[in-house]
């Protein structure tokens, strides 16, 4: 059952992700992506992670990515134009990429180490309280320090945005 | 096994009466309304019109489906069919009575409890907005695409004061399932005032409520929050292009969403299933005695017909007897431990959607920059306030 949902939505996650860079309309390379989040959130649910996924779905496929769509509806981008490409770009770039396929399995193969591999359902630190003691316990000074990076952030947007008086 | 055949059960009874309570809930709404207005309201199909939500649904149904020819047709098919999953998906969570037992089953009304329950409603809610704003935009129409991004931008904006509204009353109850939510809320303070949030011991979440209310307006785009749908600027909004059985999934959704957002005001604020006064003072008895009002009172009106309306003759002493029949059953021993938490969670929930029908029926609709201004310069901060001090409150009595 596990192993059936992970497969179905790996398969989904991967193929949106594929239909992200294919698509010529920015607003389905949009919805692509919030696909392929998805359906991420669904993965980190079968391992465990409960609270990530929901905070996935809300953050990412919530917030940022309806700013996305927004952004593309309100500027009403059209679909961009393909032009012919070269043919020794194919040429060129198909051995390039399963070079490079290769050498990424070469590298997981030898330099991750052997474990036990993943068992679903095996890991119990999920939840929102685990997640809460982590984060205000061991990893204080990070999420403090991330935080004041956003809010510079935050405060960088306004100066530029604003009009000058 | 037996645990796949209760939650098939308990899924297609959930379907069935939320999918039939939001056809019903038209009808209250167009009641409702009309009667606020002094009007009489759906009167032709059925007594009191009550046939007229099965009438809409087979004119609805075997109307055309006309797709434009302008649209993008993927996107524009896929937009009513996302709305209406999510919001049938988000309902899952909500429990709507305590644990019983029943045929030497133990098991408690609701489908499953989540202990990521608020934040799994959250998800959903926000994952509404790409229904309406793919409406909007697969439309190819400039309605359409002004209520479509209208709605994306609204549903942003209103989220933040929603969610750190949830925040306040989770930080007491210290807990993200609703089921545990609504039993941190059962017992009375000095035996007769309920431990409800909005009644809560260390800071009332009172201010909470109302926040929350006023956002879950403009999440569902509700009067005075429904610029997407303003039909006297936008014709209907995201789904003016939209015909038939796609008009009507939107329409479901919509009302689904009312539901759902009133349930988990219910969780959060007023106390779940907990009854409004201890059961010693006789709260058990509190549906048999309105039951019985309400049987009177079709008896009295069965005795004084007026000519005109010649079904009232055949209905009122109808529903007299089915008044009294319901009432029977809050009485039965066996079934009072789960009807009785049922009637004061759907007595919360129902006085809640008549206060969103009441507020459309009384209030006018906001100006666009008036929406935004009111959520990012006031409500917002609000919010933030009412949080922090929820927060000092909580840390300053727990142990």
């Amino acid at each position: 059952m596990d192993a059936l949902l992970f497969l179905t939505f790996a398969t989904i996650a991967v193929a949106c992700a594929i239909n992200l860079v294919l698509q010529t309309h920015p607003i389905a390379s949009a919805l692509s992506l919030v696909g392929v989040m998805g359906s991420l959130a669904v993965l980190y649910l079968l391992l465990g992670g409960e609270f990530i996924a929901a905070v996935q779905v809300i953050v990412y496929a919530g917030a940022i990515m309806v700013l996305f769509v927004f952004v593309i509806m309100l500027l009403n981008a059209a679909a961009e134009k393909k032009t012919k490409k070269p043919a020794l770009r194919a040429v060129v770039a198909v051995p390039l990429l399963f070079t490079f396929l290769m050498l990424v399995a070469y590298l997981i193969q030898t330099q991750v180490p052997k474990g036990p591999g993943v068992q679903f359902g095996g890991f119990s630190g999920g939840s929102p309280a685990d997640i809460g003691r982590a984060l205000f316990t061991t990893y204080i000074l990070p999420f403090e320090i991330t935080s004041v990076v956003i809010l510079i952030a935050i405060l960088g947007a306004v100066v530029l945005a604003r009009k000058e008086v | 096994m037996n645990f796949y055949i209760l939650s098939l059960v308990k899924t297609g009874l959930l379907a069935f009466v939320l999918l039939t309570f939001c056809a019903y809930l038209v009808w209250i709404e167009r009641k409702v309304l009309a009667h606020i207005q002094l009007r009489p309201g759906p009167y032709r199909v059925g007594p009191h019109g009550l046939l007229q939500p099965l009438s809409d649904l087979i004119k609805l149904v075997t109307k055309e489906g006309l797709i434009p020819g302008n649209v993008s047709t993927g996107l524009y098919l896929f937009a009513p069919f996302l709305a209406v999953a999510l919001a049938l998906v988000s309902i899952v969570t909500i429990p709507f009575g305590p644990e019983f037992e029943i045929f030497g089953v133990r098991t408690w009304l609701g489908l499953t409890d989540l202990n990521i329950g608020v934040l799994f409603i959250l998800a959903m809610s926000s994952l509404g907005v790409y229904a309406t704003a793919i409406g909007g935009w697969a439309s190819n129409s400039k309605y359409a695409l002004l209520g479509g991004l209208r709605s994306s931008a609204q549903m942003i904006s209103y989220e933040l004061p929603l969610a750190l509204a949830i925040v306040a009353p989770i930080l007491i109850a210290n807990t993200l399932s609703f089921k545990e939510l609504a039993e941190a809320q059962s017992g009375f303070h000095f035996g007769f005032l309920p431990k409800w949030h909005i009644f809560a011991a260390p800071f009332p979440q009172i201010f909470s409520f109302l926040i929350f209310l006023v956002a879950a307006f403009a999440e569902t785009n509700r009067v005075p929050f429904d610029l997407p749908e303003a039909e006297t600027e936008l014709v209907a909004g995201f789904h003016t292009e939209y015909t038939s059985t796609m008009f009507a999934a939107f329409f479901t959704a919509e009302y689904a969403n009312i539901v759902t957002i009133c349930c988990v005001t219910t969780l959060l604020f007023l106390g779940g299933w907990h009854p409004l006064f201890p059961s010693a003072y006789g709260s058990d008895y509190v549906p048999v005695i309105l039951l019985l009002g309400v049987a009177g009172m079709f008896f009295f009106h069965a005795g004084q017909t007026i000519k005109t309306r010649r079904w009232d003759r055949f209905s009122f002493p109808v529903g007299g007897v089915l008044s009294l029949g319901l009432a029977g059953l809050f009485l039965i021993p066996m079934l009072q431990p789960i009807l009785v938490p049922f009637f004061w969670f759907a007595a919360k929930t129902l006085l809640l959607i008549f206060v969103f029908i009441w507020v459309r029926g009384t209030l006018p609709r906001f100006r666009y920059d008036q929406l935004m201004r009111f959520a990012w310069t006031f409500l917002f901060p609000v919010a933030v306030v009412n949080l922090l001090i929820t927060a000092f409150a909580v840390a300053l009595t727990s142990k």
